[in-house]
């Protein structure tokens, strides 16, 4: 049942380099779980988060095909916490900053994402019960 | 060829993301193409010695993570690749870590012992 709370999160950090986009997804998961809405602001590196064309990957240490290696990818991550979002009927507005999106180049992204801004981040922390930020280091 | 010693203290950095540490199998694909590789953990990188780990468990939605990373595996394969490992005895005591906690071919230097330990080689890679 949807709690009627709202959480908004910004991240920083580009998929495949830190912990902390993982643990960002672990608390959005939580979040959807509870039936909070939950506002995400990606920002510099954390655009690529959602990028289209991210693929999975042998591994040629454990000599894994792409099929046996499953290689998990965040855009797969961040679709499925949409389809846990429209399940549990709470919302999940994810924000690419535009302009670290033109930068980066990274404007192909799965379904879901919208593009925006600081002042998209402003609004939802405003309108929030909490914001989280989980910077880059 | 020269000898290269990797020293790795950076620890989960990205391992649920990428199935293993990003550095650790460079190292391996590394000596699979014929390098002369040593790893020294260090900081809190001793913990990837550390038997038992279990990073298993974790869905996003209905996406589940099928092949979680297993470092202190890893750490062992390559140890039987022929790469010697060797750790910190000091970082892993600081951080509770006993002889019975971590895996049983990992070679034990102490903060004295480094120095010797890098002469041994022609180049060290500090990440």
């Amino acid at each position: 049942m949807a709690s009627g709370k709202t959480l908004t999160i910004a991240i920083m950090d580009a998929p495949y380099e830190s912990a902390n986009s993982t643990t960002a997804l672990r608390i959005i998961h939580a979040a959807l779980e509870k039936g909070h809405n939950v506002n995400v602001f990606a920002y510099e590196g954390a655009v690529n988060l959602t990028m289209k064309a991210q693929q999975p990957h042998p591994n040629p240490v454990k000599g894994t095909s792409v099929e046996q290696e499953q290689h998990p990818t965040t855009k797969d991550w961040i679709a499925s916490l949409f389809k846990l979002a429209g399940k549990k009927s709470v919302k999940l507005d994810w924000v690419n900053c535009g302009l670290c999106v033109d930068e980066r180049g990274a404007g192909d992204w799965v379904e879901g994402p919208r593009r925006g801004g600081p002042k998209d981040f402003l609004d939802a922390s405003s309108a929030s019960d909490a914001t989280l930020v989980i910077p880059t280091k | 060829m020269p000898k290269i010693l990797n020293i790795v203290e950076t620890a989960y950095r990205a391992t649920i993301e990428e199935q293993d540490d990003t550095v650790l199998w460079l190292s391996h694909m590394l000596k699979n193409a014929g390098a002369d590789i040593s790893i020294l953990l260090r900081a809190n990188a001793v913990n990837y010695a550390a038997r038992g780990q279990d990073a298993s468990g974790l869905s996003f939605g209905e996406v589940k993570m099928t092949h979680p990373p297993e470092i202190d595996k890893d750490v062992e394969k390559m140890i039987q690749k022929g790469i010697p490992v060797y750790l910190v005895k000091e970082d892993a005591e600081e951080r509770g870590l006993s002889d019975k906690d971590l895996i049983s071919e990992i070679k034990k230097v102490t903060r004295q012992d480094l120095p010797g330990l890098i002469d041994q080689h022609d180049q060290v890679w500090h990440w």
